[in-house]
């Protein structure tokens, strides 16, 4: 039971979302400028990172819905299950490993981040822009990660749910509810 | 050094805000929803949860900045602001609030840490769900707000002073108000210095 009466039949941040809708609007735009507006790193990529620091982070919600993006976007869910048993063996660029570093450091906390971490990732042609914004979305999930957790919301085990939140993610964005309530009556 | 090239002269937050305004644009709002509108909650106890969050977290320049907004709130009591960053069960502050701050510290450890006990201690202390919900979102958001300072190693000069007196001002005209002050502005993005 969550910690809080949220609305009934919406799983994880939906229902703070639908709960708190002044605070919703912003957090709906972080998550479309970090992860879905056009960006040097394709939307697969930012999904990878942002379903890496949700499963360091234990949120099962959000690594779920994150890593069906992520397979929508990428064609594939071989990669996510890659990046999240060992990301250094994963079929993904040297690039992507090494931001994968820094995101890791920065869920750890902001000044675990070390010179030689952003050193590497720019020797394989990372840019200011991309270590910044690496740097942010490992931050914003460590706020979504606790916020869907630190309420206790509804998670269910339903893979087909998270594989149709994970196509409207990929082709919508966040600005929109990626879950409606079932229908009354 | 900063971990990035960030604009000169600005410190923490605001060098990285304005190295990426499409970033700070929901960055302030949330702030301003979370931390300045209107709520159950006064201004001088949220932004104690920021500061509360923010010295777990270790980040100088946020717990810096959101203590100097908070004793801004609460008639300029510093030391009010000190004791609660160092044990809160003993600062001069209501039941409710103390309760609230066990809930702000089992966030910023992770959201799992949250217990329906703590959530219980709250609520018969008066707390009222959104105020549970605010507790927790400031808590997490400052998780990442500190997380963002720190990551690109932000400047972040130690000057009492000017977080003071910013803190009045930010306390008076919010938060989105006051990243005027940073960011560029419409005509500056056309290309004018």
């Amino acid at each position: 039971m969550a910690h809080i009466p949220l609305p009934e039949q919406l799983p994880g941040i939906s229902s703070a979302f639908a709960f708190r809708p002044e605070t919703a609007r912003p957090m709906r735009d972080l998550a479309h400028v970090l992860l879905h507006e056009p960006n040097s790193l394709s939307p697969g990529e930012r999904e990878l990172i942002a379903t890496y620091v949700s499963s360091l982070n234990d949120c099962y919600f959000c690594q779920t819905s994150h890593g069906a993006a992520a397979a929508c976007h990428l064609g594939d869910s071989a990669t996510v299950k890659q990046v999240h048993a060992d990301f250094e063996k994963a079929s993904i660029s040297e690039k992507l490993k090494r931001l994968l570093v820094i995101a890791g450091q920065v869920q750890r906390g902001g000044k675990n981040v070390t010179r030689e971490a952003v050193a590497a990732a720019r020797e394989l042609g990372a840019t200011d822009t991309e270590i910044h914004d690496t740097v942010l979305i490992a931050a914003a999930f460590c706020m979504y990660n606790r916020y869907v957790d630190g309420l206790a919301t509804w998670q269910p085990h339903d893979e087909s749910m998270y594989a149709q939140m994970g196509e409207h993610l990929a082709r919508e964005g966040y600005k929109t509810p990626s879950v409606r309530p079932p229908v009354q009556g | 050094m900063t971990h990035i090239r960030l604009p000169e002269g600005l410190q923490g937050i605001r060098a990285a805000m304005a190295f990426r305004p499409e970033t700070a644009k929901p960055l302030n709002e949330l702030a301003e929803v979370l931390l300045h509108a209107p709520n159950s909650l006064t201004p001088g106890e949220r932004e104690l949860i920021a500061t509360y969050v923010s010295s777990q977290n270790d980040c100088y320049f946020c717990q810096t900045v959101h203590g100097s907004i908070a004793a801004a709130h609460l008639d300029d009591d510093e030391e009010l602001v000190r004791c609660v960053k160092t044990d809160f069960s003993q600062a001069a502050i209501s039941d409710k609030l103390k309760a609230l701050l066990a809930i702000a510290g089992k966030v910023q450890k992770g959201g799992k840490f949250v217990t329906a006990a703590d959530v219980e201690a709250a609520r018969k202390q008066g707390a009222t769900d959104v105020e549970i919900h605010d507790t927790v979102l400031i808590a997490a958001a400052f998780c990442m707000y500190n997380r963002y300072v720190d990551g690109l190693d932000t400047w972040q000069p130690h000057d009492e002073e000017l977080y003071r007196q910013r803190g009045k001002k930010t306390a008076r005209e919010g938060y989105v108000t006051m990243s005027q002050e940073y960011l560029p502005q419409p005509h500056q993005q056309q290309g004018e210095r």
